[in-house]
């Protein structure tokens, strides 16, 4: 029970670092701010300014 | 796990993993007389995958690399909660096989199932395990230990000025090709095809809702949005059914070729105008999220219906008279399937995100060699998918109409006397079934993918009825998945071109100055633009000009990256285990050299640029011939600008190696200083 839990536990973890919903938490708690429009928006204006992730064929 | 099983139980384990890999490829390999199963591929696949991970890959950390778990990572030492994170290595591992594996792996071995199933599969499962693991493998770890700097960064440092400058001129020119190549299959698929674009014409709204919900709505909540999102493509689907069966809603999404490019474009410029969060990202979170469930969902179906493959294991077509595209199975089968068994770009993601997430130097084999293992098996899928159908109904699909005929009877005709039988009824039945109006000439793999995907669903789930579900459901998920890279690759070309332009005057280098945006956009879409329009204008379809020109540019690329693995390991002063990369990069050398010059100067029409620019140019003289002569010869020099660019590389590496090996130069790699890691201290 406890090895299932901890696989969905990673896969969750892998999801939501897929997804960037990890990255957005990690501003929130960096930044000091709750989730908001307005926080959510500046996590997009700091990723604007990073090159994008490349996609391969 | 295996690692720790006592020394008889694992020889007597690992010796059965090798009985069978030998046996399921023997008969892979040397059966001839009827159809095989398709769990003889799965069965040679797993354990040559099994086999390459356990014992080369680990050769690879131990003799050549020594990879350290003391070492502490640029993830550790940087860390700043924003590009470098200490991260589990399975969230790694999902994280890098997500960007890795596109379309790539799906189209390459369709195309190149022309020649039977049997090359394709040798290449993805030899080329996957000695070459494309080895590289993600080695330049992630070299990456890692460089502060997770780049390619072109790393080939700047390691291997001279020259390297560097290739670099990066490879990667633009490989993304304007890999742009246009991956444009043209998403309008072979949905030209004439009022359901398909009436689908992926959804997926925009619904990328935009789910933007506007992201931010407005539930701030960050990525995986809700992506299941609605997901719930409104499935009915997207539903609703293209509706379309195509009505005429006159039927007439408005029914587009041409020539429409569907433009529209494409428009789109893409766009895409890469508009801000992240309102149209890239969200799609980009759709398509992974379709992405990881389908390939899931179509290996188990494999499993599950352990289907026979119909297309011989050799066909006549490798004497290089092929439909799907000209030339001879070497050195063509091998850039034709790039992602699937070693793909130059992977050497990007494996130097660029990924290296700076790492937590410890051990994760980089199961990460870099593991992921590109991962998505070889995509490949053999893609194979199996492509080698369900019979033979005839595959050819009628990827062949050009100016190779079989315009008309279904002249295609099948030409078809059945090549030795595979189909009729014009077939196709109208299996035309039909799928929901479309025809499926002849449906040139560029996503097609003849979907078929095979949906025969192989339709017969786990729902049966025959819901065959053109899935038929769509494979359609929209090869577009969405293009449609991506169309979105990422136009913004990270533009982002490359900003870099540039920004040394020559500062303001077009900056990434939110809209005047910049705008002209970089449009140059990076004019110029991938320009190629994919002559695509769609071409006779021969397109793919058969464009696709090898992609598979020779990446695979350049992977000769650059190869370049720079082995001047490194030379450097490290492990010259005699050099052949481990030393090997691919001659074979790579050996495809990518030949099947440019073939490319260039081949006198067969349908291979050579030039052979086929003298061909028109003795015809009757019009202003499509003269479009089309000026396109025959650009493609020429394009090929041979990569050529000049790469033999450079390789010449800068070689007076290295040649320098270092025989004590003229310093053997000094730029690695960064050793710092222990704490984060052993922490788990111990």
């Amino acid at each position: 029970m406890t090895r299932l839990k901890q696989a969905a536990h990673i896969l969750i973890s892998t999801l939501r670092e897929i997804f960037d919903e990890a990255a957005y938490t990690r501003f929130l708690e960096r930044t000091h701010m709750r989730s908001s429009p307005s926080a959510y928006a500046a996590f997009w204006r700091e990723r604007e300014n990073k090159a994008p992730k490349p996609r391969c064929c | 796990m295996l690692d720790g099983m006592n020394r008889p139980l694992s020889i007597l384990v690992w010796g059965a993993v090798s009985l069978v890999a030998a046996g399921a490829t023997a008969v892979v390999a040397v059966h001839r007389s009827e159809p095989i199963n398709a769990l003889w591929l799965v069965a040679a696949a797993t354990c040559c995958y099994a086999l390459g991970y356990r014992f080369y890959s680990k050769f690879i950390a131990a003799k050549i690399l020594a990879v350290d778990a003391l070492r502490a990572t640029p993830a550790e030492r940087l860390e700043n909660g924003r590009d470098f994170l200490v991260t589990n290595k399975w969230v790694v591992f999902g994280h890098h096989f997500a960007a890795i594996a596109g379309p790539g792996p799906l189209v390459g071995p369709v195309l190149a199932a022309q020649f039977g199933y049997l090359p394709g599969t040798l290449w993805v499962l030899a080329g996957a395990v000695f070459a494309g693991c080895v590289q993600d493998f080695v330049i992630l770890l070299f990456s890692v230990r460089r502060d997770g700097k780049s390619l072109t960064e790393m080939a700047k440092e390691e291997t001279g000025a020259v390297g560097g400058i290739v670099a990066y001129a490879a990667v633009i020119a490989i993304l304007i090709i890999l742009l246009a190549v991956v444009a043209l299959v998403v309008v072979n698929a949905l030209k004439d095809s009022p359901w398909g674009t009436f689908t992926i014409a959804m997926t925009i709204p619904i990328a935009l809702l789910m933007g506007i919900y992201l931010r407005r709505i539930r701030p960050g909540k990525v995986l809700e949005v992506s299941v609605l999102g997901f719930i409104l493509v499935l009915l997207a689907i539903w609703g293209g059914q509706w379309i195509s069966l009505h005429p006159a809603p039927a007439h408005v999404f029914t587009l041409s070729a020539s429409t569907l490019a433009i529209s494409i474009i428009i789109y893409a410029f766009a895409a890469s105008v508009v801000p992240v969060w309102l149209l890239l990202a969200p799609r980009d979170y759709l398509s992974t999220f379709v992405k990881l469930g389908t390939i899931g969902l179509l290996g188990i179906g494999i499993v599950a219906i352990h289907p026979t493959l119909h297309m011989p294991a050799i066909t006549r077509f490798v004497d290089g008279t092929g439909p799907v595209f000209a030339g001879k199975i070497f050195p063509f089968a091998f850039i034709t399937i790039a992602c699937g068994a070693i793909s130059g770009f992977h050497s990007l993601i494996s130097s660029g995100t990924t290296p700076k997430l790492i937590a410890r130097e051990t994760e980089t084999r199961m990460v870099g060699y593991g992921s590109m293992l991962a998505e070889s098996a995509v490949a053999i899928m893609a194979i199996i998918a492509a080698c369900v159908l019979q033979p005839g109904v595959y050819f009628a699909i990827n062949s050009p109409a100016g190779i079989v005929g315009q008309t279904a009877v002249a295609a099948t005709t030409t078809i059945s006397n090549w030795g595979f039988p189909v009729t014009a009824a077939d196709m109208q039945v299996l035309a039909h079934a799928v929901g479309e109006q025809t499926l002849f000439n449906r040139t560029g793999g996503a097609p003849a993918f979907a078929v095979g995907m949906a025969h192989i669903f339709s017969q786990t789930l729902g049966g025959g009825t819901v065959m053109a579900l899935w038929y769509h459901f494979a359609v929209m998920f090869e577009a969405l998945f293009i449609l991506t890279i169309l979105d990422a690759g136009t913004r990270v070309a533009r982002f490359m071109i900003q870099d540039a332009l920004g040394h020559i005057y500062k303001p077009l280098g900056r990434t939110s100055w809209y005047p910049s945006i705008i002209f970089t956009s449009a140059v990076i879409v004019a110029a991938w633009g320009f190629f994919l329009w002559q695509g769609v204008k071409d006779p021969l379809g397109g793919i058969n000009s464009l696709w090898p020109l992609f598979g020779i540019a990446n695979q350049l690329l992977a000769t650059v990256a190869m370049c720079v693995a082995t001047t490194i390991i030379i450097k490290m002063h492990r010259a005699k285990y050099a052949a481990v990369t030393l090997v691919p990069l001659l074979w790579l050398v050996a495809t990518t050299f030949t099947a440019s010059w073939h490319k260039i100067f081949d006198l067969n029409p349908r291979v050579g640029f030039l052979a086929q620019a003298g061909f028109l140019a003795s015809g009757p003289a019009t202003n499509a011939t003269a479009r089309l002569i000026f396109n025959n010869r650009l493609d020429a020099a394009v090929t041979g600008l990569l050529l000049v660019m790469v033999t450079l590389v390789l010449i800068e590496s070689a007076r290295q190696w040649v320098g270092v090996i025989s004590g003229r130069k310093e053997a000094r790699v730029k690695e960064t200083p050793f710092v222990m890691t704490r984060l052993s201290e922490e788990r111990a």
